[in-house]
């Protein structure tokens, strides 16, 4: 521990860096910990290895990049400058093996060699090959921190508020401008992402009392508004939107009411943006060696932390701010050795120190830890100096990363400070303090050695790589940046734009506002993901719906299968019986006896009105007018441009009331559908559109004893197939539907899904007696392939039109359905399509997704949509979409799957496989 | 994000709202093959205002015509849909 202010006070705050005990003291950035330790050298730069330092002090600093935290909590690429150290804390280096001192990528110049400027460019644009070849070699050398594998265990919120003004950064001018604001009588709030209100008095309290930024702040709570440290303004949106990311614990720190960060949606009539500025380097010949730091950055660390960097100090400034720099360290006990003044005479001649005009760094030497030496040309002769900390100071550039996202119009350049100011700006947003004005600075020399003058720290570019992207005929700055890099790292470019900037515009030989600016995007500073996802973590993100028999199926301890949102039985084994077995006996139960299952997850809409038929004849391919009361008929959907996109049956319960159902996938997509023809296609008509999917449970009773089951049940006539009557089980109103999507008899039983139950048990009592089980999924796949019955998703994949899957007859001839005028495009009916075939395997199993092939290597002439197994007889079968497809029933092709590397040779047939006359459902 | 104001709800946030489509590619009923054709696959796509419809999904669920500029985002105009909404 060093420095006058912290001389007395004892680190009492343990953590660790790389694995060392080490101690802070309490208020300490990591970065202000680790240097007050001695800790030089803290990071391996991205792609060179180069051994990197702390250069600021702020959340610009693009080296000192660490991981803090351990599993689920470790949070990688965490600026050190940007982290408050906390008991127990554990940080990590990143980018080194197998240590950071000794970094075998460093050490074999490997990296140097083969990553120069425009090298991911030239590599992502060359051969597939090459980038196969690079590919290894890219992930292991050039990298941030990992990843964590684990779940992060803590949670994090979110929170959407409304204010009069939000006001961006708790300096003397956000304090000022808020407390305005509350006095006035607005909402106020104030947002500051360090951990202490204005952290510019600390470092010059000279300007103003700090004790001003308290009684300040107090005043503006006393007035209502609210104030949030530790806080990002991360992103500015449309209509004075802006996003805030909290922390409420610090990165890897076990939150103490188990919340670790905050998302805030602020919404503000107005926002002042009191950003600041941040330093900018000077670009000159290893400017990027641990021990040469920002000049502002060294006087936080001294005057905020009581941490003194260096003990003998050169100085390189173009500006008079670095001189407060010059005094801190002298009055802190360090030796001011030179200032390197790039202005003339007489700048810097009345500061008491030995000023050196027109001139600037030219090299560093030292070694990985240390700063030794820094040499420049005086008066036309090399000098050098002993140090072992050099200050550098290029200037100031405002933040306008906030107003730049707001639209700002446009920026406007100041020649006396060198810099962008905020210009007009689209939204309510005004600039004030540093962000709108900076200091005038001097000139900037260029360097004599640029190939070693880094301008972007993070993603290791030189002024020497800007040199070679021009010299390779990269012009603009959109070029430059890709080509190079620059600015493309965690930090944006936060230190680095400006310097590339001039450049371009010097080999332009232009002015630099014309050389064009990139664009500034959020987050402001990187936040993690955790923050974005909120409360939608895990399975959160995908609603589970549960079927309202849930609770009788799990009783039979179902395998389950996911369909949609929902969660569907796949079959009922019984004992040691595989998936595969228990499916064949219970499709074999069907189609010999009786079986049941539940299909209360089939979407289901009740149109009714005096226009229902016209709504549904938009929006149905097939007649539906000619339904008599109490019938139905199959029926199926097509997209305004042909194709078919859904399917399911409409039933006429009444006289102008109908009852439409389509698939369970689709559920949401048809609901969608419907209220665009309801509300806004032709709201004209008389009729309304009811959701009734989850209102009904749904139970198919299906097989050859079906008829006699449902007879018992209802003690009435069972109804035709396609007809519809009302009736009671186990005392409960039920309609039922008879319709079959197996191939046998089989009824549809619908009942208000809460008082399901007792009717299951009843169908579940009297199915028993006749012999027959429970069956899923799996068997319901069987069924319907075996009979060459559609589903939606699988040969309904929004490809086909009704004709490629033979549904054309069934058209409505009369047209008028949405996708009549799409079905006329000629490239529908041409040669060449997609068609539903039917498949049998002449030896082996179809595998499942297989592409189909006339011969080995040969590309796709169609796919396997399903494949089953014959219920009742042996063999393995597949409904599938093959090119021109109709005309090649007979022909043998090879199914084949190259990822479960399966094939099995079959014979194109048509698609249905089982009572192929429909005789088994009728009566 | 957008504060869009729907007829109905007053000012809302834009991630109650899902973007369907813009008004020029709606193909009434009986619409010329053509014509229909024409509306779906081809689009003014104006650097400026143009009409789109948007559906208050997580609010009433209403149907909304509005008027957006495509580069400042501006809403000039919104409207719930209905048959005087269309062209």
């Amino acid at each position: 521990m060093n420095g006058p202010q912290r001389g007395g006070v004892a680190g009492t705050i343990r953590f660790s860096f790389d694995g060392k005990p080490l101690l802070a003291r309490p208020g300490d950035t990591l970065a202000a910990a680790l240097l007050a330790n001695r800790i030089g050298l803290v990071a391996r730069s991205f792609k060179y290895h180069r051994p990197r330092g702390i250069m600021a002090a702020g959340v610009e600093e693009p080296n000192a990049l660490v991981t803090v935290g351990t599993s689920g909590r470790s949070e990688p690429n965490t600026r050190a400058t940007d982290v408050f150290v906390y008991d127990g804390m554990v940080a990590r280096s990143q980018n080194r093996w197998p240590n950071l001192s000794f970094d075998v990528g460093s050490v074999l110049g490997l990296a140097a060699k083969a990553l120069p400027a425009g090298f991911y460019y030239k590599t992502f644009f060359g051969s597939a090959k090459r980038w196969m070849f690079y590919e290894w070699f890219i992930r292991r050398a050039a990298g941030l921190g990992d990843a964590p594998t684990a779940a992060d265990p803590d949670r994090f919120s979110q929170r959407a508020v409304f204010y009069d003004v939000l006001v961006v950064g708790a300096g003397p001018a956000g304090l000022a401008a808020a407390l305005a604001a509350a006095e006035a009588g607005e909402r106020v709030i104030l947002v500051e992402q360090d951990s202490v209100l204005a952290p510019s008095l600390v470092r010059d309290p000279q300007d103003l009392d700090p004790a001003w930024a308290e009684a300040t702040a107090a005043r503006i709570g006393e007035l209502g508004g609210r104030i949030l440290l530790r806080t990002t303004a991360a992103g500015y949106w449309d209509d004075n939107l802006i996003t805030l990311s909290q922390r409420l614990a610090e990165p890897g720190e076990p939150p103490a009411g188990g919340i670790a960060q905050r998302l805030w949606h602020v919404r503000a009539k107005r926002v002042v943006l009191a950003t600041g500025a941040l330093e900018r380097p000077l670009a000159f010949a290893h400017n990027d060696r641990p021990g040469v730091m920002l000049s502002q950055a060294v006087r936080t660390y001294v005057r905020r932390f009581g941490v003194v960097p260096g003990q003998r100090v050169i100085i390189a400034t173009n500006n008079d701010d670095a001189y407060l720099t010059a005094a801190a360290l002298r009055d802190a006990g360090a030796e001011v050795v030179a200032v390197l003044e790039t202005r003339p005479a007489p700048a810097g001649a009345s500061s008491g120190f030995t000023v050196h005009n027109d001139t600037m760094p030219l090299t560093t030497n030292g070694a990985r830890h240390h700063l030794r030496e820094v040499s420049a040309r005086v008066d036309g002769k090399i000098v050098r100096w002993q140090a072992d900390l050099l200050a550098m100071s290029g200037g100031f550039t405002p933040v306008v990363h906030l107003h730049m996202q707001a639209g700002g119009a446009a920026l406007d350049w100041d020649d006396a400070s060198q810099s962008f100011l905020p210009g007009a700006a689209r939204q309510n947003v005004v600039s004030v303090g540093a962000a709108a004005s900076v200091a005038p600075v001097g000139p900037t020399p260029p360097p004599e050695n640029p190939a070693k003058a880094f301008i972007d720290f993070q993603n290791d570019v030189s002024l020497g790589d800007v040199d070679l992207a021009w010299a390779e005929g990269y012009r603009s700055v959109e070029h430059l940046k890709r080509y190079t890099t620059l600015g493309m790292a965690t930090d944006q470019g936060k230190t680095s734009n400006m310097a590339a900037l001039g450049r371009l515009a010097e080999k332009q030989g232009v002015a630099i506002p014309e050389a064009g600016l990139t664009t500034f995007r959020p987050p402001y500073t990187p936040v993690t993901m955790g923050l974005l996802a909120g409360r939608i973590e895990r399975d959160a993100g995908a609603h589970l719906r549960r079927l309202a028999l849930f609770d009788v199926h799990q009783a039979r301890q179902p395998i389950w299968q996911p369909l949609g949102y929902w969660q569907r039985p796949r079959a009922y084994p019984q004992g040691a019986e595989t998936l595969a077995e228990a499916a064949l006996r219970e499709g074999r139960s069907v189609r010999t006896a009786v079986g049941m299952t539940d299909v209360s997850t089939l979407a289901k809409f009740e149109v009714s009105g005096p226009d229902a038929v016209q709504q549904l004849e938009l929006v149905c391919a097939t007649t539906v007018g000619k339904l008599a009361v109490g019938r139905g008929r199959y029926t199926f959907m097509l997209r305004e441009d042909g194709l078919v996109f859904d399917d399911g049956t409409v039933w006429r319960l009444a006289e102008d009331r109908y009852l439409l159902t389509s698939s369970t996938g689709g559920a949401d997509r048809m609901a969608v559908h419907l209220s665009y023809v309801r509300q806004f296609l032709c709201p004209q008509f008389r009729v309304s559109v009811v959701n009734v999917q989850e209102h009904y449970a749904g139970i198919a009773v299906a097989g050859p004893t079906a008829k006699a089951v449902l007879a018992g049940l209802i003690g009435e006539e069972v109804p035709r197939h396609m007809s519809a009557v009302r009736a009671s089980i186990a005392g409960i109103p039920v309609l039922v539907l008879a319709a079959s999507y197996s191939g046998e008899r089989a009824f549809e039983v619908y009942a208000e899904a809460s008082l399901a139950e007792p009717v299951w048990n009843a169908c579940e009592a009297e199915v028993t007696a006749q012999g027959g089980c429970l069956y899923g999924m799996e068997a319901m796949e069987f069924l319907r392939i075996e009979k060459g019955h559609l589903v939606v998703g699988g040969e309904i994949d929004g490809r086909l039109t009704p004709h490629d899957l033979a549904l054309d007859k069934m058209l409505n001839k009369a047209g008028g359905y949405i996708g009549a005028a799409g079905l006329t495009r000629p490239a529908l009916t041409a040669p060449g399509r997609r068609q539903l075939v039917g498949l049998e395997a002449i030896a082996g199993t179809i595998p499942e997704g297989a592409m189909l092939v006339t011969a080995p290597g040969q590309p796709a002439d169609g796919h396997v949509t399903a494949a089953a197994l014959r219920v009742l007889e042996s063999g393995s079968i597949a409904l599938g979409q093959l090119v021109d497809g109709f005309a090649r029933h007979g022909e043998e092709l090879i199914a084949t799957s190259p990822t479960r590397n399966q094939s099995a040779a079959v014979r194109v047939v048509a698609p249905h496989f089982y009572d192929t006359a429909g005789e088994r459902y009728r009566d | 994000m957008l504060l869009i104001t729907c007829p109905h709800c007053g000012p809302r946030a834009q991630l109650e709202f899902v973007y369907e489509r813009t008004v020029d590619s709606v193909v009434q009923p009986h619409t010329d093959p053509t014509e229909a054709m024409e509306r779906l696959f081809t689009r003014a796509n104006p650097r400026g205002l143009d009409d789109e419809i948007w559906r208050h999904t997580f609010g009433c669920r209403a149907w909304l015509v509005m008027t957006r500029h495509r580069t400042t985002h501006a809403i000039a105009a919104i409207r719930a849909a209905g048959p005087e909404a269309l062209p």
